[in-house]
């Protein structure tokens, strides 16, 4: 944070000192274009330190119990899971709004922040991106392994020729379009992922001397070669590609929503629904990015291209999508209240009050309070305190998704069917499995693949360098037009 | 008909704008430009016509979108209308989300595309390459080289004069 302001001539006077500030620095300590490579290049040349081989280690551990829970699953079936007649969603359903949410950072970071013109985000885009997918991928194994007979997963698409005769899927549920906003948004967010890349892995093509690597990224960049007539399309398409996904990013979410909206269980069957999860998604997207971005700055040594700077840019993102995050918790409580439905005032009360209500307490204390602590710049730039806020939102945006999910669906209309959801273990060993799924994915992305995005960032500091020097020659001119001046 | 051009680096990207302005006002051409990253301001300078990729999408996108609706109607209403709780066969307004989506994805997908064969990118493809590290830090200017020595002489002296860090002849960019 040293060089947040600083001025190229101190003896200059002081009113001609103050026009000539520089605005704030995106990089920390003036690397040159050649530099940045370097820097962004070495973990993927260097062999990677205790502390990933020990991240690595501790992920691959839950991936592998995740392979073995899930196939025990498909031997035995769902029984396996604490699910019952009552509560037929639960950790599964919660575990996909919970990634899927997580999922919207990325996108939200690359697309609306370009369409924003917000250079900031060029230092964390491409790993919010790489984030965005796995956690899609994460999301998208939930229902695919909470149906059934998971092996006729593409009963779920309409297919052509179509074996189910002159039977279609329902258009009209939202189960359908759910599956249609997250297949999209996964395919878009690849291909976005992969076309900010190019250049990059052109950069590592032409870096790395080891004939394998090379080869592998001769046809991954392919045959990228820095020209300008490819650069102005790129990014009109970059451009483009934006605009499309700013609005998928509000689409996906929002049909996740309906999922719940559009039924009539009380709890789940509000108009809010669409912009509250979309604020929701966003918040916790961004409580993900801190935290691994947090781990990566300090696990790769890229604190000065990931500086304080950034984090407090995103935990101001975090303030505002979690203050919209808890009026829509009062909102809900207000129209539970105003609206003098019986069923919807019952949900609420035992939502506060009932056998869940734990879970109605954490996710309070994190989403509502926790991010109030962000107000403070201090904290927004004490990267522990911050660290912790973070996995603090992570906790209570997926408590938020439970008491949504099996708060509402385990008192219903009717007191007969009321029923309880006691997870098993292979509820919690799926969920921590999904993490060792993200995290091994993240830490091999890290590792061979350029994390920051080189091109945008080499743009940002050619940018500001053209900048000083143009500032610095302003200074000279009215420097010596000052002496010309006294010496007249 | 091998080519013959000149090829001038630069360390820093405004000098390899003015270049390119001198060297497109002294009557040469100007064959590309080779950047570690986009510089602004230089499709002007170098009389880019802006790429008309943007409208691809837009067809493509129509085109989906087109398709989407039709598909629901025709899965809906003729072939197998189902009564989904007495709701109409042609529920337009459901239809909505996925014509959404399937807008997005095709356009999105097409636009990519057509990026890559457009700029004749693809798998395993050999870069030109002009200049060792235009995809690290060095800016590249390459003109076709006049056919006359003496034109080429005087290509060579305004390249210098622009502040070219190298000069060099190449017969292609390999």
């Amino acid at each position: 944070m040293a060089t947040t302001a600083f001025t190229h001539e101190d003896n200059v006077p002081l009113p001609s000192r103050a026009r000539i500030l520089l605005p704030t620095r995106l990089v920390d300590g003036n690397p040159t274009i050649g530099e940045v490579t370097d820097h962004i290049s070495a973990p993927m040349e260097a062999t990677p330190g205790r502390g990933w081989w020990l991240c690595f280690a501790v992920a691959l551990l839950c991936l592998a119990n995740l392979l073995f829970m899930v196939g025990y699953l498909f031997a035995k079936g769902i029984g396996i899971w604490g699910l019952n007649n009552t509560i037929g969603w639960a950790f599964d359903i919660t575990n996909f709004v919970f990634w899927v949410g997580i999922g919207h950072a990325g996108t939200l970071i690359s697309a609306v922040l370009l369409l924003f013109r917000q250079p900031w985000r060029t230092s964390i885009n491409r790993s919010a991106e790489a984030m965005t997918i796995f956690a899609v991928m994460c999301a998208g194994l939930f229902p695919l392994i909470h149906m059934g007979r998971p092996w006729d997963a593409f009963f779920i698409f309409p297919y052509f020729p179509n074996q189910r005769g002159p039977l279609w899927v329902n258009f009209r549920s939202p189960l359908v379009w759910d599956v249609f906003a997250i297949s999209t948004y996964f395919t878009i967010s690849l291909v976005f992922w992969y076309l900010g890349m190019v250049p990059d892995l052109a950069t590592l093509r032409d870096r790395f001397t080891s004939p394998i690597k090379k080869a592998i990224f001769r046809v991954l960049s392919l045959g990228w070669s820095g020209s300008h007539r490819t650069w102005a399309r790129y990014e009109i398409v970059s451009l483009v590609m934006a605009g499309l996904a700013t609005p998928l990013v509000l689409s996906v979410h929002s049909i996740v929503s309906m999922d719940f909206a559009t039924s009539v269980i009380p709890g789940w069957h509000t108009t809010i629904f669409p912009p509250y999860f979309v604020a929701g998604a966003i918040y916790s997207g961004f409580g993900m990015v801190l935290t691994l971005l947090i781990i990566t700055r300090e696990t790769m040594n890229l604190q000065r291209y990931i500086t304080l700077r950034h984090l407090d840019y995103m935990a101001k993102v975090t303030l505002l999508t979690g203050s919209i995050v808890g009026y829509a918790y009062a909102t809900e409580f207000f129209a539970a209240w105003y609206g003098d439905n019986l069923y919807e005032r019952f949900h609420f009360i035992n939502r506060a009050t009932g056998p869940y209500a734990f879970g109605f307490y954490i996710m309070v204390v994190c989403n509502v309070l926790t991010p109030q602590l962000l107000w403070s710049s201090k904290i927004r730039t004490n990267v522990p305190v911050l660290f912790i806020v973070s996995i603090l939102v992570n906790i209570g945006m997926w408590f938020e998704r439970f008491v949504i999910i099996v708060v509402s669906l385990h008192r219903t209309f009717l007191p007969a069917s009321w029923s309880m959801f006691y997870p098993t273990i292979f509820d919690i060993g799926i969920l921590v499995g999904s993490f060792g799924l993200f995290f091994t994915c993240f830490l091999l992305f890290i590792r061979f693949l350029p994390m920051i995005a080189m091109w945008e960032v080499k743009g940002v500091v050619g940018v500001e360098a053209h900048r000083d020097a143009v500032v610095g020659s302003h200074a000279r001119r009215e420097r010596e037009e000052e002496r010309e001046v006294a010496h007249a | 008909m091998p080519r013959s051009f000149l090829v001038a680096t630069f360390s820093d990207p405004a000098t390899l704008l003015n270049a390119v302005e001198t060297v497109r006002s002294e009557d040469l051409r100007v064959h590309d430009v080779f950047a570690p990253y986009p510089i602004h301001g230089l499709d002007e300078v170098m009389g880019l016509r802006r790429t008309r990729l943007p409208w691809v999408t837009v067809l493509v996108g129509l085109c989906g979108l087109a398709f989407a609706l039709c598909f629901q109607y025709f899965a809906a209403v003729f072939d197998w209308p189902v009564n989904v709780g007495g709701k109409p066969d042609n529920s337009t307004l459901a239809f909505i989300p996925i014509c959404f989506e399937l807008t997005v994805l095709s356009s999105g997908l097409a636009t990519v595309f057509a990026l890559f064969v457009r700029s004749r990118l693809y798998p395993g493809k050999l870069a030109p390459v002009f200049a060792e590290g235009v995809t690290d830090d060095v800016f590249a200017l390459v003109v076709r080289k006049p056919e006359s020595a003496d034109e080429a002489r005087r290509a060579t002296s305004v390249l210098e004069k622009c502040g070219a860090r190298d000069i060099e002849e190449k017969a292609t960019g390999q």
